[in-house]
């Protein structure tokens, strides 16, 4: 079962936007996330908003359409933000699994977004691939199309562990897939899940080393998270699974810096690590970085000038809505100065450039000597540049950094 | 012809040798609330129609727990041989926590009906009560409940309760209190045996006081007995034990309904109505005189109600503290055994310690408060009071575990009690190693026949009033009653066992235990508190000591993680939310130094399975 939609207040039919949101843009980078809601089966952890084509029916929204309907979103997307929207930085198709729509769909969903916005010279153009999904040719066609990147779950390189993610990818393809990537000319990201349980110690440091053998440009690193709903949810409820262990990720935590640092990667979020500042994510940047996106597609998120919207979640009813000439979005937020205030210490403190001090509140900046004498924020970034920067033990404890920061 | 009494008699105008005071009494469950429902209904006070069961056990929460806390007094008119007779039955309380009061009620009336189930035999407090009807000299009429159950053994209890009180098996009385078998014959012989009050009606008023309750709209309902003289509407009365004068706005009897009357003569039962708003003006036991003409004694058994057992008790929102200040107010207004005084918890803020006559008492005001205050309460572990006796001659009264001295003290005496325990003899053996085990002495043992004995115990107070009666009842597949009743105090090896979380001692955790069991304690409470307390993001060291001795440890380790590095996506609305959520936890967070602890943690490790509560189904 995908994730629920936060609770906001409902947004117009027209998806109009308060004319401070939309006087905001331009002054943060912009970009485009496009959410595939697809998938060929359900991995067993996961709760993310997308459906098998079992799932959807013969008559709903469905692969071969699909690119249509998100075309239709961005041209609403033109309408909301007006002539002054502006080029686009980055985009980053997500799911689900983007590579279930044909090379050709995704690039003519990129063409569409770049006449509507036009796009950066130098923008970063992301796609989500399962490694059982791509090909050299297939890779190549994006390439062509203006794709750059492409990030590759690959979770784990121990059997038994994908196996008890319920991963049915042959792990050979993923040394194939990534192979094909770079040969395509595109950057390469690859997302492990450490925690999942019965992984040791051992097999995580297997999983690191077998990332670090394909010399990807960029890896992710997540803590397995048990949702409730799914598959995974409920054996761990029943007690036929164990949970994963918060020691026992903080363990492997450690060592994945330990072992990506050595291998020449640097952490530049908490689950994230780069090459090289060139490698980083830029997409994913903007999300921490209040940054300003539209998000394209069934239970996306938005975010424009302190306003966060999400669409509708069932394929269906977006296509529906779109189909009908109504905006797909389901509910809204209209962030007050605290709210904005939360967020951006909630988000900011996960980067390696952390917080600027000065940007705190009283109480804020009251905190941060404790969190130096706790060993949670780094001392030296403290006095220059002056920033609460989380050393590796406040990586693993963000949660009370921010809740000292914001003092309750 | 109907036995159904065709005029009652007028108050104030009955003679005393027309007029039956009778309690009944019995085991908790035996039946009493529901023969009295039928007496209710037999003699005509009652419209069947109005019928409700429990009909005079009022309070919501008696009615819920089936059990009588309050007791009442009403009056019935009954015919014998064509001559109308005025019946009081007084129900009195049926718990160990309100003993005083029942004897109070017991020593309104001349008799008592003896009521056993005939399914279940003689229970500890059919002997408690039978023991305190006898200190007050009134006679008894055994009679054998719920004939009508298919379980029923009249025959067999009869020998017993014969044999228990000195009478023939013959001469108990059968009925069913649920269809009424039995229960005009039962009237009859309420009439025709038991003594009519006597009283010298000249001589200046004199009445007992034998309930009191605080009502919203008239104030102070004060139920007497008349032994000497008569009251009248009007007059001046003296609270002879007070010394307060009060006006007698309102004098009546209750039919079961409130019968404004002219008056009270010799032997009657009814109520006063003064104007007081405090039940403490108005005190159980109290004799109630003219003021213009006073007795010259009064009529003696008049004494203070006595808290057993105190526990701190505090609003789990700080806030509400006034809020609690003004409900025990207005409790105490009806509850004269209600004490309290503010105090300070270092981990639970503003709250009160409140003395209860036992856990019963300690139950029902707790839920009160909650119910019609609508408060969210935290109780301390209950204890009992101790004495401790320093070198210096002082003595020290400690109702709280914070107020133990520290350091070397002389003696320490603890309350004790005299407990009844009845149960098939195969448990003898069970119920020994049960009482050993709670430090308790053997008094003596009787068979009350072949298969059931009466023992008899010394036990401390603190032993017993806690989950004592569980551990009795599932020693003895239930098979067992107790009863108990105050018997002085003793010197104990007792000790103070402190709970420290990160060196700092946690006050809402001390208890008073004795030597032997401090370790017990320690074990428990650290164990569970390592359960309840989540990981901080430092180690925290949980101890149990006694003074600097530290008898037991845990550790909770510190916390490594909290971060969730999970990819989102965009949904930063989510993240936003859960922080939210996260800020609203943290107002039910204590702090024990820089340990956090949640309001849960507390409630859990004090509202505990092994340190009290239990009590409240005691048979
Ligand atoms: N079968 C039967 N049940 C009875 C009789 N009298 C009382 N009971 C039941 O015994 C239980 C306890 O009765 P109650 O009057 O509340 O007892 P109390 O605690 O002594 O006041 C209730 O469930 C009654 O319905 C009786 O004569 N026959
Ligand atoms: C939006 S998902 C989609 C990627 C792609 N469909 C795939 O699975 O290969 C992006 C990443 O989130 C991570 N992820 C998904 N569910 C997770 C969970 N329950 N706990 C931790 N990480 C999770 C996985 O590493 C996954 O590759
Ligand atoms: S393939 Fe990716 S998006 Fe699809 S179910 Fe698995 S983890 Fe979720
Ligand atoms: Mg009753």
């Amino acid at each position: 079962m995908p994730s629920a939609l936060p609770e906001g207040e409902p947004a117009p039919p027209s998806g109009e936007l308060p004319g401070y949101a939309v006087k905001a843009l331009g002054s943060a980078p912009f970009g485009v996330y496009v959410h595939v809601p697809f998938c060929s089966v359900r991995c067993g952890y996961c709760d993310f908003n997308t459906y098998t084509l079992t799932e959807l029916g013969v008559d709903g929204a469905s692969t071969g359409t699909y690119a249509d309907v998100a075309l239709r979103e961005i041209a609403l997307a033109t309408r909301v933000l007006g002539p002054n929207a502006p080029t686009v930085k980055s985009v980053f198709f997500g799911g689900g699994t983007p590579t279930l729509l044909a090379a050709s769909d995704l690039v003519r969903v990129l063409d569409g977004i770049r006449a509507a916005f036009g796009l950066a010279e130098d923008a970063e153009v992301t796609t989500e691939a399962n490694p059982d999904s791509v090909t050299l040719k297939f890779l190549q066609t994006l390439a062509t199309g203006g794709f750059t990147r492409v990030s590759m779950g690959m979770q784990s390189a121990v059997p038994h562990v994908l196996d008890t993610l319920e991963r049915t990818h042959d792990p050979d393809n993923v040394a194939t897939s990534v192979a094909a990537a770079k040969a395509a000319g595109l950057k390469v990201s690859v997302d492990l899940i450490y925690g999942t349980p019965g992984e040791s110690l051992p097999d995580w440091r297997t999983s690191l080393d077998a990332a670090i053998a394909l010399r990807p440009d960029h890896i992710s690193a997540y803590a397995l998270v048990v949702e409730e709903g799914t598959k995974l949810g409920a054996q761990v409820r029943r007690g036929q699974v164990p949970a994963p262990q918060d020691d026992d990720e903080a363990t492997k935590y450690e060592l994945a810096e330990q072992v990506l640092g050595a291998a020449g990667y640097s952490w530049y979020e908490v689950s994230n690590w780069a090459r090289t500042e060139a490698d980083r994510c830029r997409h994913n940047e903007g999300y921490w970085s209040d940054g300003d996106w539209w998000g394209v597609g069934p239970g996306a998120h938005s975010h424009v000038g302190g306003v966060r919207w999400w669409n509708v979640k069932h394929p269906n009813a977006f296509a529906a809505r779109l189909n009908a000439g109504v905006s797909p979005a389901a509910g809204r937020e209209l962030l007050t100065a605290d709210q904005r205030y939360d967020e951006r210490v909630l988000l900011a403190i996960r980067l390696v450039d952390g917080l600027p001090i000065d940007d705190l509140r009283p109480e804020g900046v009251t905190a941060v000597a404790g969190l130096i004498a706790d060993g949670l924020a780094d001392g030296p970034s403290a006095m220059r540049p002056r920033r609460v920067v989380l050393t590796l033990r406040g990586r693993l404890l963000a949660d009370t950094v921010v809740r000292r920061l914001l003092a309750f | 012809m109907s036995p159904m009494a065709r005029i009652a008699l007028e108050p104030h105008a009955t003679p005393p040798d027309l007029i039956r005071n009778f309690c009944i009494i019995a085991h908790i469950d035996h039946g009493k609330s529901t023969l009295a429902d039928r007496m209710l209904q037999i003699t005509g006070v009652v419209d069947p129609r109005a019928m409700r069961a429990q009909y005079l056990d009022r309070m919501d929460i008696e009615r819920e727990r089936g059990i009588t806390i309050k007791s009442q007094a009403v009056r019935m008119p009954w015919e014998v041989d064509e001559i109308t007779y005025c019946l009081n039955m007084i129900d009195t309380p049926g718990h160990v926590d309100f003993t005083y009061e029942v004897s109070r009620s017991l020593a309104a009336c001349e008799g008592a009906v003896l009521l056993v189930d005939a399914a279940q035999g003689i229970e500890a407090q059919t002997l408690a009560n039978l023991y305190l009807a006898m200190e007050n000299d009134l006679a008894i009429i055994p009679v054998l409940n719920k004939i009508d159950l298919p379980a029923a053994q009249p025959e067999k209890y009869a020998e017993e309760l014969a044999k228990l009180i000195g009478c023939q098996p013959e001469d108990c009385l059968k009925v069913s209190g649920k269809s009424g078998i039995g229960v005009e014959p039962l009237l009859n012989k309420i009439v025709r045996d038991l003594p009519a009050p006597v009283g010298d009606p000249d001589a200046p008023a004199r009445a007992m006081i034998f309930d009191s309750v605080y009502d919203t709209y008239r104030g102070v309902v004060t139920y007497v007995r008349v032994v000497d003289g008569n009251l009248n509407p009007r007059e001046r009365i003296l609270m002879m034990s007070t010394k307060a004068t009060h006006e007698l706005l309102e004098i009546g009897v209750i039919s079961p309904e409130p019968v404004v009357c002219k008056g009270l003569g010799v032997g009657e039962v009814g109520y006063l109505i003064t104007g007081v708003k405090d039940v403490r003006q108005s005190r159980v036991g109290d004799t109630v005189t003219n003021a213009s003409k006073p007795g010259a004694e009064d009529l003696g058994g008049y004494s203070d109600p006595k808290p057993m057992v105190f526990s701190g008790l505090y609003p789990i929102d700080g806030s509400d503290y006034p809020d609690l200040r003004d409900a025990l107010d207005r409790l105490k207004l009806n509850d004269a055994a209600l004490i309290y005084e503010p105090e300070t918890s270092v981990a639970l803020g503003f709250g009160f310690r409140v003395g209860f006559l036992g856990m019963l008492h300690l139950e029902i005001v707790r839920e009160r408060l909650e119910r019609e205050f609508d408060l969210d309460l935290i109780s301390t572990l209950p204890n009992v009071v101790y004495e401790v006796y320093l070198d210096d001659g002082k003595v020290i009264t400690v109702t709280n575990p914070s107020e133990f001295p520290a350091g070397k003290v002389g003696d320490i005496k603890e309350p004790v009690v005299r407990a009844t325990i009845l149960a098939p003899s195969e448990f003898i053996g069970a119920v020994m190693e049960l009482c050993q085990a709670r430090r308790g002495t053997l008094l003596g043992m009787d068979y009350l026949s072949e298969e059931r004995v009466e023992m008899r115990y010394t036990l401390p107070l603190a032993e017993i009033v806690f989950d004592f009666f569980d551990a009795l009842k599932s020693k003895t597949r239930g098979y067992a009653s107790l009863d108990y009743e105050p018997a002085g105090d003793q010197v104990a090896d007792l000790v103070k066992v402190d709970i420290l979380l990160q060196g700092e001692a946690v006050d809402a955790f001390s208890s008073i235990v004795h030597k032997d069991k401090a370790y017990a304690y320690g074990l428990m409470m650290v164990s569970k508190l390592r359960e309840l307390i989540p990981r901080q993001n430092f180690e925290v060291p949980i101890q149990a000591a006694i003074g600097a001795r530290i008898i037991a440890r845990e550790t909770i380790r510190a916390m490594r993680k909290d971060v969730l590095a999970k990819c989102y996506g965009g949904d930063i609305s989510r993240k936003r939310k859960l922080l939210e959520k996260q800020k609203v936890g943290k107002k039910r967070m204590k702090m024990v130094g820089r340990v956090e602890v949640p309001q849960e943690a507390f409630i859990a490790a004090l509202s505990n399975d092994a340190a009290s509560g239990g009590d409240r189904t005691k048979k």
